[in-house]
């Protein structure tokens, strides 16, 4: 253990935040998807992190971070299906022009 | 392993990561984006050997990389418009994003993360871990396991239709 848990904590956060960016900044709703799965693999390196370092003998956070990736997996899917969907009515994959029930 | 090579693994890993990340949140074009994802995917489990989790290594790269980036990039080719790339990419909302994004890193979670006192564990990690996985996900953990399949089942049926030819 040498390298210090707070490095791979500081690791998982900053690749949250850079996915929370650009979840929050991009307009084509692929790259939306795109960037919280770079939010799902932040979670991940924090469980397997705090796994590791601090309850080595019982694999939890191993656990949970392969139901994290059967549930991104799941997710993926049906928003790419989502924007398939939409793509062929309105012609366009940009979150900002699918705007029929904005108010 | 000698300490610095350990050090230089996670150095490079970590960067590597962050890089590509950041790829592919600023890049102007799509594809490159989700090729720089596969990067990261790639690099994040470099990161799992580091800490001693090869059967989640495998399954990053088998699952993420085999199966989800193909899935983006068949998702990006249907969905792009024939003409002309030079539609921006980034939306109104670039500074106020930036601004919460530098304060949730640095206001909130890297102080929690340098500043807490970790209660570290001097035990090994098993060495039989594959096992232990296996027979958790029959015994402890069955009901998750056992939903998960639920879930990509009902994800399944619901992708075929969506996407489907109307």
């Amino acid at each position: 253990m040498i390298i210090p848990l707070s490095w791979y904590l500081v690791v998982g956060a900053a690749l949250f935040c850079i996915g929370f960016f650009g979840a929050l900044t991009r307009r084509n709703a692929v790259a939306i998807l795109m960037a919280l799965e770079l939010m799902l693999n932040a979670v991940n390196i924090n469980l397997v992190a705090f796994s590791r370092y601090v309850t080595p003998h019982l694999l939890t956070g191993q656990f949970f971070a392969i139901f994290v990736v059967g549930i991104a997996a799941a997710e993926a899917a049906l928003g790419l299906a989502i924007i398939i969907a939409i793509y062929r009515v309105r012609e366009t994959a940009n979150a900002d022009e699918i705007n029929l029930m904005k108010w | 392993m000698a300490e610095p090579v350990v050090y230089t693994a996670f150095f490079i890993l970590s960067a590597i990561t962050l890089l590509a990340a950041l790829g592919v949140v600023l890049s102007r074009n799509l594809l490159h984006s989700a090729l720089l994802l596969v990067l990261s995917f790639f690099s994040v489990a470099g990161l799992y050997i580091l800490l001693e989790a090869e059967f989640l290594a495998a399954i990053q790269v088998l699952i993420y990389v085999g199966a989800i980036s193909v899935l983006y990039l068949f998702a990006l080719m249907v969905t792009r418009r024939v003409t002309g790339e030079g539609i921006r990419q980034h939306n109104a909302q670039v500074g106020p994003a930036l601004l919460v994004t530098l304060l949730l890193f640095a206001g909130i979670l890297a102080p929690v993360a340098l500043c807490a006192n970790w209660h570290n564990s001097s035990l090994p990690p098993p060495p039989d871990a594959i096992p232990m996985l296996g027979e958790g996900f029959m015994t402890h953990y069955v009901l998750p396991f056992e939903l998960m399949g639920v879930i990509l089942l009902v994800a399944l049926v619901g992708a075929i239709i969506l996407a489907r030819e109307t």
